[in-house]
């Protein structure tokens, strides 16, 4: 026991003063291994989800190669697939939502973070959480049945009729598109948003306030100068589970974008999305190709996921060591 | 401590007696469209012999055959019928076919939303095909006026609504298309979900009808129960024959009667535009996919039995659920079928 009583009691996660068996009576092997399980059975989860979309996607891989990412044409009675309107779609869409989403959402913050009495801040953040939790097929009706007439009525002739010379805004509307579609994941992910950023405003130590405000600064330059770039990792952050959030919605999109694989500039034109795709098309799938061509949409999704985190890992990265020292 | 003792053997004895009731359980998978009748079959058939108990889970007509010919479940139902490779797929399998039985028959119809137009509208195959294939734009186009003498129709853009989820429904009425027109064929073809000229696409029969509803001069397709049990207005639509027939039980039964006559032993037959002249011309089938042999004899016997009751006493729910009868010429020759399961 000689070892033991050497040792702090909170040296770290793994100390390698102690035996082997002393950490196992003490149950910090024990714990360690259970936690280490745990963790690596969501590394395994992601590995065999990979290697099943993989597999189970051989056949369309074969027939299309990358021509798959860069075909229009989807006919499942010539057996000809192609993922691109689809991916164009899943993009647009997400870009809307998040066009839409990020300021509201970050501005909503740090009013409730900053500016808000404590009483209505908490009282709010009861109903963002409320929102969050909404199961997005609600959201999808809230979307065919109030933002598709009044896209139809007032928001396409109040943009096409000043802005129609530009090809975002060209009709005619539908009212079901990209931008209904946008405009209803933005509602939907808005919540994730706030919720987020606030946690992380509200965490940034006082002593940041303070000293800036001790230094002659008004309350919004202590907020918008020192405040969010404390916490611009974890707003980012915010942003980037948003985004995944918008990229992977089936429901909701599937009601309102209008389910026509079709690429065009415009945001009032009807388009398709690869989670909407999948959801509409798998369980009448028959032939062989026309179901790994699915599967191999799904594929598709996952790397493009895949590569958005990437990038947003990168983003952090890069503008966190130009940037105000914030530790990441 | 006695209590207990005696709550356990209680709790003990009816499982026991639950055990022994346990039914023989049948499993089915496949269309949604019949689902309706199928499970008040399944239940009326189940009250009726409590030792047997139909399972079926409506997943749609691709997954039922997909889940049928890899034998997770005892049989499946379709709204179209398998192809040959499909049939050769199963074969190749199992060792052994699977047999067609129609069970009931259903009807698509044309929905529309034009403002100003009350009344049913007639509809030749001409103007269907026209419009699907997006070469008809107008309302006021002279194919469809010309079936519609006195509808003051608009000059207005067409907006084509079909359903974006695979679907029986959209088989039907793309088969339909198909034998109508040529060009549909060669360009498009029938399936469960096609590459479409033009549209945009609602999810389910709901989503077709809420899309048409909020749209002005838009026109669709739904399933004939969905249109009847939510009032939608439908119209006619001109048969083989040349009369304008809007569907309904007794129309939709004389399409398969028309049919009947000259029924493939398979029972793989598409009865679109069928002869007759009071059928309605884009009606349909629906079937169960019954193996040829079963290794379980009691399952086989069950399954064989259910079916003779579903072509007698069965047929007398099918109307009550907006379902037309199969013409009697097709119950005779099923039941000869019945026969030959092993």
């Amino acid at each position: 026991m000689a070892t033991a009583k050497t040792t702090l009691p909170n040296a770290g996660p793994v100390s390698g003063s102690r035996s082997f068996l002393s950490r196992l009576r003490d149950g910090d092997e024990i714990a360690r291994l259970t936690t280490m399980v745990f963790a690596a059975t969501v590394v395994l989860i992601t590995l065999l989800l990979v290697y099943e979309l993989w597999t189970d996607s051989a056949l369309a891989r074969a027939k299309f190669g990358l021509h798959f990412l860069v075909t229009r044409v989807w006919d499942p009675n010539i057996d000809q697939y192609g993922a691109l309107p689809f991916m164009y779609g899943t993009l647009v869409t997400s870009a809307v939502a998040l066009l839409i989403a990020v300021p509201l959402g970050i501005g909503a913050a740090i009013f409730l973070a900053e500016l808000a009495p404590p009483r209505i801040s908490d009282t709010l953040q009861f109903f963002i959480d409320l929102l969050a939790a909404v199961p997005s097929v609600i959201y999808g009706l809230l979307g065919v049945f109030i933002i598709v007439p009044l896209m139809r009525t007032v928001i396409f002739p109040a943009l096409n009729e000043p802005l129609g010379f530009m090809p975002f805004f060209k009709g005619p509307s539908y009212g079901v598109g990209f931008l209904t579609a946008g405009i209803v994941l933005a509602i939907m992910v808005i919540p994730y948003i706030i919720s987020v950023s606030r946690e992380v405003l509200l965490s940034v130590p006082s002593d940041q306030r303070e000293a800036a405000l001790a230094l002659g600064s008004t309350r919004w330059e202590s907020t918008w100068k020192v405040v969010v770039p404390f916490a611009k990792t974890g707003i980012l952050g915010s942003v980037f589970l948003a985004l995944a959030r918008a990229l992977g919605e089936t429901m909701a999109v599937t009601m309102v974008i209008g389910n026509t694989p079709t690429i065009s500039a415009s945001l009032f034109s009807p388009g398709d999305s690869i989670a909407s795709v999948i959801a509409n098309q798998f369980t009448e799938a028959t032939g062989d190709v026309y179901l790994q061509a699915l599967v191999e949409l799904g594929l598709v999704l996952f790397l493009m996921t895949f590569i958005l985190n990437g990038l947003a890992r990168i983003l952090i990265v890069v503008t966190t060591q130009k940037g105000s020292g914030v530790p990441v | 401590m006695k209590r207990i003792a005696v709550l356990v053997v209680g709790v003990l004895a009816l499982g026991a007696i639950v055990w022994a009731q346990n039914p023989l359980l049948i499993n089915g998978a496949g269309a949604t469209f019949p689902y309706p009748i199928y499970s008040k079959w399944f239940d009326e058939y189940h009250k009726k012999f409590a030792n047997i108990q139909f399972n079926y889970q409506s997943v749609g007509s691709g997954a039922g055959i997909k889940q049928a010919t890899e034998g997770t479940v005892d049989f499946g139902a379709t709204d179209g019928p398998m192809n040959d490779d499909q049939l050769k797929a199963f074969q190749d399998k199992r060792g052994s076919g699977i047999l067609h039985f129609p069970t009931v028959l259903g009807a698509v119809v044309p929905t529309y939303n034009v403002p100003g137009v009350s009344g049913a509208l007639d509809f030749t195959p001409e103007a269907l095909a026209g419009i699907f294939l997006g070469k008809i734009t107008k309302w006021n186009d002279p194919a469809i006026t010309g079936a519609n003498k006195g509808v003051n129709l608009p000059a207005n853009d067409i907006v084509l609504i079909h359903r974006s989820d695979g679907s029986g429904t959209t088989y039907i009425w793309t088969d339909y298309l198909s034998k109508v027109s040529d060009e549909w064929k060669s360009k498009v073809g029938k399936n469960t979900s096609v590459n479409w000229p033009v549209g945009l696409g609602g999810k389910g029969n709901e989503g077709v009808t809420g899309l048409i509803k909020q749209t002005p001069n838009s026109i669709g397709y739904v399933e004939l129960i969905y249109a009847a049990q939510n009032n939608i207005p439908y119209g006619a639509v001109k048969n083989s024959s040349g009369s304008f027939v809007k569907a309904d039980l007794a129309s939709v039964s004389a399409a398969a009667a028309g049919a009947a006559k000259d029924i493939p032993e398979d029972f793989r037959v598409s009865i679109t535009n069928a002869p007759g002249k009071s059928a309605y011309p884009i009606s349909s089938f629906t079937w169960l996919l019954i193996p040829q042999k079963f290794q379980d004899a009691g399952k086989r016997d069950a399954v064989k039995g259910f079916l003779m009751w579903m072509l007698a006493d069965g047929q007398n729910y099918a109307e009550a659920l907006s379902y037309a009868k199969l013409p009697k010429e097709v119950i005779e020759k099923e039941k000869k079928a019945i026969n030959s399961i092993q």
